[in-house]
């Protein structure tokens, strides 16, 4: 007999269940009340597209030249400091 | 990505040995997987892409100034990256920019359960939906929109993978406070992406079709 959980606690839980990252109990528990809730239920699909698409990544791409410029960047202070120990 | 943690620091502490042996290209391998994520807590704080960029080349040249300091207990991209928010930090502070929260009021949790959005009378977004340019364009002002502390566990956790663990030491916070800034972050941004009122985005695209199908 699974115990039956309120909506609050399954929005608590919800981004530990998209990890599996609760116990056995607790999930069932939560798919029980995802077959009952409507509700619940769009927000688990809504978050988990969240997840899927901020993993993605296209969103976040380093700014063009970021690459060498970071290379550049260290370059020059190493330059820098060689030319410091000569002196 | 199938190399175990103890694989991680053996192959950190060779090439770090390399750098204090003289070779300073090893240094840059050593930063080169972390460039991303350098960028990308930068610009979580400060907000645009010029100033994260010049964060992110003062964090790595202090890393290599500091080298010596850095003793291991850490991933080196863990302690990298943790210099690269000091370093966002210091500067939104040098600026005086107006915050939408004060960084040097103690970082309370938010009182209470977050109550997400109940869109179950309209269609979820589906998924095919989310391949379009105009979605990934909302995603990034809808992340951009969020507290500095959601965002920050949503950008380490989701787009760079940290571990929970990783992200409580570079945030310096423990991982329960994780768990629950993470949820808060994707709830907030599912519910920022979410069809208005009249199915067109909230965010202000008016792209979208209705999506209610009456």
């Amino acid at each position: 007999m699974v115990i039956e959980i309120t909506c609050e606690e399954v929005w608590r839980e919800i981004s530990n269940y998209l990890e599996n990252d609760i116990s056995p109990e607790l999930r069932a528990r939560l798919e029980a009340h995802f077959k009952g809730c409507a509700h619940c239920t769009a927000v688990l699909q809504g978050a988990g597209n969240v997840v899927q698409l901020v993993k993605d990544g296209s969103v976040f791409d380093l700014p063009n030249g970021f690459s060498n410029r970071l290379y550049k960047r260290l370059q020059d202070r190493l330059a820098t400091r060689r030319r410091k120990s000569r002196r | 990505m199938g190399v175990t943690e103890p694989q991680v620091h053996a192959s950190e502490a060779a090439l770090i040995e390399r750098v204090a042996a003289g070779d300073t290209e090893a240094f840059y391998e050593l930063v080169r997987p972390c460039e991303r994520a350098l960028f990308l807590a930068a610009r979580g704080v400060v907000g645009n892409d010029a100033d994260a960029e010049e964060i992110a080349q003062e964090a790595v040249l202090k890393a290599f100034s500091n080298l010596r300091r850095f003793r291991g207990e850490s991933k080196f991209s863990t302690w990298l990256i943790q210099i690269a928010l000091n370093e966002a930090r210091m500067r939104l502070r040098k600026e005086r920019r107006t915050l939408h929260e004060s960084l040097d009021q103690p970082l309370r949790e938010d009182e209470g359960d977050y109550v997400p959005r109940d869109f179950a009378d309209w269609r979820e977004i589906p998924l095919e939906a989310l391949q379009r340019k105009e979605l990934r364009d909302a995603l990034a002002r809808a992340i951009a929109s969020l507290a500095p502390k959601y965002r920050e566990v949503l950008i380490l956790r989701d787009v760079e993978h940290l571990s929970i663990a990783d992200t409580a030491t570079v945030l310096g916070i423990t991982e329960v406070s994780v768990k629950t800034r993470l949820l808060r972050a994707r709830l907030q941004v599912r519910d920022a992406l979410a069809p208005g009122i009249d199915g067109s985005w909230s965010l202000g695209a008016t792209v979208y079709k209705k999506v209610r199908p009456w």
